[in-house]
């Protein structure tokens, strides 16, 4: 049994961060990648930066750490509302500001995809998906054909992704499956502070178990130090609710319905 | 050895812009053809009642298209018409595919029957893909909006936006600017009118104006090809850009390259979706809006 534990969006979280590396440790996982996006959202990417070359940790490139190594305009994130727009280029922004040039140097320098070969499996690991950087895949508007798709297309039994905020997965006819490993850095619009991330186990007969690992981190503060730093009081709702407030416009239909009928 | 002597710009042809075809992402299905209960003054596929330009598609070949759309592992499924909510058989035409597929369904959203409102809240519910349903407004008021839809339009579509919201479904409402103003503020206005209205979380998506069909005629404009996107030099031409490159629409005449261009014969790109999967050149006027704009007919 060989267990991989993925997270993605960061988020300039040190605390959820920290508290990701501790229960991966904790559960011996033998391997442990994160699939991008640093910055954005939280008030401090450069602790993150050093946790994650402290820890060694393996990484992909996300939009986000594209934006930032090569010092663009905007995050790319993909958002076509007005206001979501907003919101992103605030944290961008804020973002931009405060990264060191060697931090810079280095989200240059991560790969954008990378395969993994377990078990047997053909691994994708990528950040919104296989074709595109930024691409938002979410559970409910892809469908099985699709997926189906892209296995086939980009040759993998497993494809790994984030970007979006909201981890799924999704068993393929044939033993395949997309996971989307959600992001730590901030909840998932679920009502509940904590931060989701995934632990795919691979048995000899090959087929992968996907867990979803819920942590609580010191949210409070967090919240504290956006404050301090003078951060959007909707981002700052959104950590002690664990409601979104913003780039809420292409969640879809399902995923939001949800959410309200939560709340 | 001599070197030619560049060609002046003004002697250059204009080259065509040739759109890749990456992958079916989205499938655009007319369902009810050009018919609709409204025959609203911007149509961009003129519809209305008794409009047999392009007919309503049977239930045999909505599902032969979905199938064909699967096969090529389309992502999302779009209805559209016309009003798709005229055709006879929608409930079933809706349930059968969005058990295959996420589906998006576009309604001018003045038919929906309390019965309907919650078939439409359990089916969705009940399913593993989402089911949106886009309602159209043009401007912020009764009065912008029934200028072009006619007298009362407005009050029946906020009656089906509350119905839908009722029912614990959240309507996508897409609003056509046509200010041309700030795109953030038009939207803000947008989300504080349907709030007062009394929809809790509105969803927004804002269109720009296309000079397509009506629009185009009420613009003295002859609609069709005009030169516009073979001006911009090739090195800014990115195949990634437009939806034209992961989307097909199909209605009763064949397959075409994008739901915007269903009127126009050379957008016609063949009768099955695999033959149809090849580049587009991009010569319509309605192109450079798309370039300019950004703009997807998709939620997305
Ligand atoms: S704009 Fe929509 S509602 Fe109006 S006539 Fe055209 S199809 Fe019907
Ligand atoms: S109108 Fe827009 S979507 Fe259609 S072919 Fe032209 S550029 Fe593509
Ligand atoms: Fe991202």
């Amino acid at each position: 049994m060989t267990t991989l534990a993925l997270f993605g969006g960061v988020y300039s979280n040190p605390f959820a961060l920290r508290a990701v590396l501790a229960d991966s440790a904790a559960r011996k996982d033998q391997k442990l990648w994160c699939l991008g996006d640093l910055g954005g959202f939280g008030p401090d990417p450069e602790t993150c930066a050093e946790l994650l070359r402290a820890e060694a940790v393996d990484m992909l490139q996300g939009n986000y750490d594209h934006s930032i190594g090569h010092s663009l305009g905007d995050c790319a994130c993909g958002y076509t509302d007005p206001r979501d727009n907003h919101f992103a280029q605030v944290s961008y922004d804020f973002t931009n500001a405060c990264v060191s040039e060697s931090t810079r140097e280095w989200l240059r320098g991560l790969p954008p995809q990378a395969r993994l070969t377990i078990e047997g499996r053909r691994v994708l690991l990528c950040h919104g998906s296989p074709r595109r950087v930024n691409e938002f895949l979410w559970n409910s508007t892809c469908s099985d054909a699709f997926l189906e798709w892209l296995c086939d297309e980009y040759e993998a039994d497993v494809i790994a992704c984030t970007h979006t905020g909201l981890h799924w997965s999704r068993a393929l006819p044939g033993g395949r499956c997309v996971v989307n490993v959600g992001a730590i850095g901030r909840p998932a619009h679920d009502g509940r502070t904590s931060v989701w991330y995934a632990g795919l186990a691979f048995g000899p007969g090959g087929v992968a178990r996907v867990d979803f690992r819920e942590v609580a981190y010191d949210h409070e503060a967090l919240a504290a130090q956006m404050e301090e730093e003078k951060l959007p009081p909707e981002f700052i709702e959104t950590i002690r609710t664990g409601w979104w407030t913003t780039c809420l416009e292409n969640v879809p239909a399902k995923e939001r319905m949800r959410a309200m009928a939560a709340k | 050895m001599t070197v030619p002597a560049p060609i002046p710009a003004s002697l250059r042809v204009p080259r065509q812009h040739l759109q890749p075809f990456h992958h079916l992402d989205t499938l655009w299905i007319q369902v009810a053809g050009t018919q609709c209960n409204l025959s609203c003054a911007h149509c961009f596929v003129p519809s209305g009642p008794g409009v047999n330009r392009h007919e309503m598609l049977s239930r045999l070949e909505v599902a032969a298209r979905v199938a064909e759309g699967l096969a090529m592992g389309v992502k999302e499924i779009y209805f559209t018409g016309g009003e798709p909510f005229l055709h006879p058989e929608i409930e079933r035409l809706v349930e059968s595919t969005l058990a295959e597929a996420p589906l998006t369904v576009l309604t001018n959203g003045t038919l929906f029957t309390t019965r309907r409102v919650s078939w439409l809240a359990g089916l969705s519910r009940a399913s593993k893909y989402s089911l949106e349903l886009r309602v159209s407004l043009d401007g912020t008021d009764a009065a912008a909006h029934d200028t072009l839809r006619g007298a009362g339009a407005w009050t029946r579509t906020m009656h089906g936006l509350r119905a839908l919201t009722d029912a614990g479904l959240l309507p996508i409402v897409t609003v056509t600017d046509h200010t041309r103003g700030n795109p953030l503020e038009f939207a803000t206005k947008v989300t504080a009118v349907l709030r007062e209205e009394g929809l809790a979380e509105p969803r927004v998506k804002v269109l720009p104006l296309f000079v397509l069909g009506r629009q185009a005629e009420r613009q003295g404009h002859s609609p069709g090809k005009r030169p516009i996107l073979w001006m911009l030099p090739e090195e800014h031409f990115d195949p990634h850009r437009l939806q034209c490159g992961s989307c097909r629409a199909v209605t009763s005449r064949g397959v075409f390259v994008c739901p915007l261009l269903v009127d126009e014969p050379e957008a016609r790109l063949g009768h099955t979706l695999e033959g149809s999967a090849r580049p587009f050149g991009l010569d319509f006027e309605a192109c450079y809006t798309c370039w300019m704009t950004r703009m997807t007919c998709a939620n997305g």
